[in-house]
């Protein structure tokens, strides 16, 4: 009996110079299926996508689309076979409108003018085939992120996709919008779409897939059929975590010796500044202090206030004892402040430099006289976190963009290591890590505060939050709502002070 | 691995094989009058120029920056030092350090605009450049001053053996700029900073002080061979550094330092500069008009910017 497969991904390689990306990958897709694709970063989901969309040329396998075999994609090639992809960024224009963005590059023309009346009604009629409601004409940088991914699978939908690849499309919605999105993917599952869904997150995977493959270091690993009833669903996490990692994974959080100490590493009294108002709290000498709220509440502006990347405009920050007004990153940095910033990308790392170069960055005016840098400790520096908090790579000159997610996160700790950090801020930790190198982050952090480091943890998950924080405190519209002892976290009390409410229990009599 | 490695390094040094197929082609071309000795050194004097000016472009390329004022830099050099030999009376040597700290302060001044104002550096050097020979204009009249001590021509005009003194400027100035790059944490934070800005700053760089730092160092150098071009031509013109940054930007790109910022090495800007200089040497031999060299330098620039275009995407991929 021959399956009915719509696409199939034969022994795919992909090699790189001196880096192998995808080693051995095969994936059936069926008909009308919802297949999830998981594993942990780094094990070469997004340039097995790319395979697909013709981004990137495998080094060897072969790509079946309908049965017919080609041995490279290319996006015209995708597009002509009904291949589409909402990546995570996604290729809006935001000045130009809903419609305009659904049939960018291929506007429907009368005569040589455009006929925008006509692209908008089909616009309209796509948007009312997946049942959501968005005005054609309305500019995509006014939509909101939920409805600029709607306006991708609309567009996709519109030229007829028949397989709709989503890479981590829940990573930038909230909760509500997740729920829209999933309701769109189970409508085109039965309108005949096949689905390949991306996402780290394993409780979706479970609400959505028919099956469910695992890759790992760029092998095909495994696919389970995917057991709806609840009962059984934690099991199969575990399965999948293990097939993922490799590994069995008995515990979230690493256990931390108790290591508070009384010396008061960060106070801040009634800050104001960065649009944050009366910000006040303590951080000793082996806390974490978690910070908790709503995205744009006010917490990653916070950070950068005592980082000095933003301006302080009244009240006081003590450090050490000190009052501290730190003007420039670079004054914090030497004080003994470090921020792990949430965007590694962008803000973090520096990808196009060495792991060495990145390390030693913060500390090469120490290591250097007259300006010359003494390279046996550059070198040795950089070997030595490699080693400490083991950054998988085959040489520190390699170029930290190479890296995956998770390592990346730790040559940016090996920095401020470096750099003897007394306070160190992370700004979402483990965003877009896998289940591996997070349990790594979380060692790493216990490392840190039972060395005395002070912690300082914005996070927006919640488990997290809870199970990493030994105080809590939460914001909402950047004001502080209330803080939260290790006795009394829960995800409700949380939840209610991030929603801006403070509980009934709580609040002071006035 | 090894074939990956041994590909590397042919690539880092595919540039080396071009200059050497263009000497080639010049010296059957020219008969043999492009290989000798006296061609040769006149060679090295012509790129000494280009050399000491491309190694402050380097910096600012590598940053992602751009700095078009050198070329006015260096003709009010020209006009403001002869000013000061001859019509102020000045002793040679402050006149020099005097021209050195004006290109310098002139390199501030564009930083200051980069920097602290946030003009883009293509604006911001472009408007210097204006301003400048303007200047220069206002000073000189539009006249050559010369009439300087012989002395003067030590810079430019006289060698130390075959060796003119002006290629052993390049060549020091060259070696600082390498100590620079490699050896001193500066080119650590110039390689970040071309790489990513905002990150740079949050890894504890003070950017906007290196900016001022590499505009005032591509002041500087400019400064250093409008020196030497005038201790060359020994009379002060005010034409002399039109279009000169062009022929240095070609050079440095050429040499392999990508317009993106964060890439790029001083070997491969020592061999655009000598394919440049050499490519212009042979054309003037064969007779070729001023024009069709215009025409052959643009298509070279945008060749060199085009393939390191073109890598960055193959990277991508």
């Amino acid at each position: 009996m021959s399956e009915d497969y719509v696409l199939e991904l034969e022994h795919i390689r992909k090699e790189y110079p001196g880096v192998i990306a995808l080693k051995d990958v095969t994936l059936q897709l069926r008909r009308g299926e919802i297949l999830g694709l998981i594993g942990e970063n780094g094990a070469g989901k997004s340039t097995l996508i790319k395979c697909c969309s013709g981004a990137v040329i495998p080094t060897s396998g072969k790509i079946k689309i309908n049965g017919k075999e080609f041995t490279r994609m290319t996006p015209q090639l995708a597009a002509e076979n009904g291949i589409a992809i909402i990546y995570q960024e996604f290729n809006n224009v935001g000045e130009l409108s809903a419609a305009e963005n659904m049939f960018l590059g291929r506007p429907i023309r009368k005569g040589i003018v455009i006929d925008r009346k006509a692209m908008e009604e089909e616009a309209a009629k796509a948007f009312e085939q997946l049942r959501i409601k968005i005005n054609p004409k309305e500019l995509v940088k006014n939509l909101s992120v939920g409805y600029q991914q709607m306006v991708e699978i609309a567009k996709a939908i519109q030229q007829n996709a028949q397989v709709l690849i989503m890479d981590e499309p829940s990573a930038p919605l909230t909760t509500n919008e997740v729920e829209s999105m999933f309701k769109v993917v189970e409508l085109l599952k039965s309108k005949g779409v096949s689905i390949i869904y991306i996402s780290h997150r394993l409780e979706e995977i479970f609400r959505l897939s028919d099956r469910v493959e695992v890759i790992r270091d760029g092998e095909y690993v495994d696919t389970l059929i995917t057991d709806k009833d609840p009962a059984t669903i934690p099991d199969q996490v575990n399965d999948l975590i293990k097939l993922m990692v490799g590994r069995e994974m008995t515990q979230k959080y690493p256990p931390r010796k108790p290591c508070i100490r009384d010396e008061v590493v960060l106070e801040l009294a009634h800050v104001y500044g960065n649009g944050d108002q009366d910000i006040s709290f303590k951080v000793h000498a082996g806390e974490v202090l978690g910070l908790g709220g709503l995205v744009g509440a006010g917490r990653t502006e916070i950070a950068q206030v005592i980082f000095g990347a933003r301006p302080k405009e009244s009240g006081k920050i003590i450090f050490m004892g000190k009052e501290i007004n730190p003007k420039s990153p670079r004054e914090a940095i030497n004080l003994g402040i470090a921020l792990l910033p949430e965007d590694r990308k962008r803000h973090g790392a520096l990808l196009t430099n060495s792991i060495k170069n990145n390390i030693s960055m913060p500390i090469y005016e120490r290591i250097s006289k007259a300006s010359v840098i003494n390279s046996k400790i550059e070198r040795s520096t950089a070997e030595q976190y490699r080693e400490d908090i083991q950054i998988k790579c085959p040489s520190i000159y390699q170029l930290v963009k190479n890296l995956s997610g998770g390592n990346q996160q730790k040559v940016i700790l090996s920095k401020w290591l470096a750099a003897q950090s007394k306070l160190i801020i992370f700004d979402e930790p483990t965003r877009g890590i896998d289940v591996g190198a997070k349990f790594e982050i979380y060692k790493l952090i216990n490392d840190l505060v039972e060395q005395g480091c002070a912690i300082l943890m914005i996070s927006s998950e919640m488990e997290e939050l809870i199970g990493m924080s030994d105080r809590i405190i939460v914001l909402a519209e950047n004001k502080m709502m209330g803080e939260l002892q290790k006795d009394e976290f829960n995800s409700d009390t949380i939840m209610t002070y991030a929603s801006g409410i403070v509980p009934a229990n709580k609040r002071e009599a006035v | 691995m090894h074939e990956n490695k041994f590909a590397a390094i042919f690539k880092q040094n595919a540039i080396w094989l071009v200059f050497i197929l263009e000497i080639i082609i010049f010296a059957v071309a020219s008969e043999g009058t492009f290989t000798t000795q006296r061609n040769i050194i006149n060679i090295s004097r012509q790129v000494s120029y280009y050399g000491i000016a491309s190694i402050g472009m380097t910096f600012v390329i590598l940053i992602a920056g751009i700095d078009l004022s050198i070329g006015s830099i260096i003709t009010l050099v020209n006009v403001v030092c002869a000013w000061l030999m001859v019509r102020a009376g000045v002793n040679m040597w402050i006149a020099v350090i005097l021209s050195l700290v004006m290109a310098t302060l002139i390199g501030v001044l564009n930083g200051f605009m980069v920097a602290t104002i946030g003009i883009p550096a293509l604006i911001a050097t472009f408007a210097s450049q204006t301003v400048f020979e303007g200047i220069a204009y206002l000073i000189s009249g539009g006249m050559p001053i010369a009439g300087f001590s012989p002395s003067f021509g030590m810079f430019g005009r006289w060698s130390v053996g075959l060796v003119p003194v002006c290629a052993i400027i390049m060549i020091v100035c060259f070696a600082v700029g390498s100590f620079i790059l490699n050896k001193s944490y500066f080119g650590r934070y110039f390689y970040a900073i071309g790489g990513n800005e905002e990150a740079s700053e949050l890894s504890g760089i003070r950017v906007n002080k290196m900016k001022y730092l590499i505009y005032a160092l591509s002041g500087f150098f400019a400064g250093l061979a409008g020196i030497v071009l005038l201790s060359r031509s020994m009379s002060a013109q005010s034409t002399i550094g039109k279009g000169f940054e062009f022929d240095v930007i070609t050079c440095v790109v050429l040499g392999g330092v990508s317009v993106n910022g964060g890439i790029g090495r001083m070997s491969g800007v020592v061999a655009g500069v000598l394919i440049i200089g050499s490519l212009t040497n042979g054309m003037i031999l064969m007779d070729v008009s001023e024009y069709t060299q215009m025409v052959v330098k643009g298509v070279v620039l945008a060749v060199a910017v085009g393939i390191d275009c073109m890598s960055k995407k193959r990277n991508a991929n």
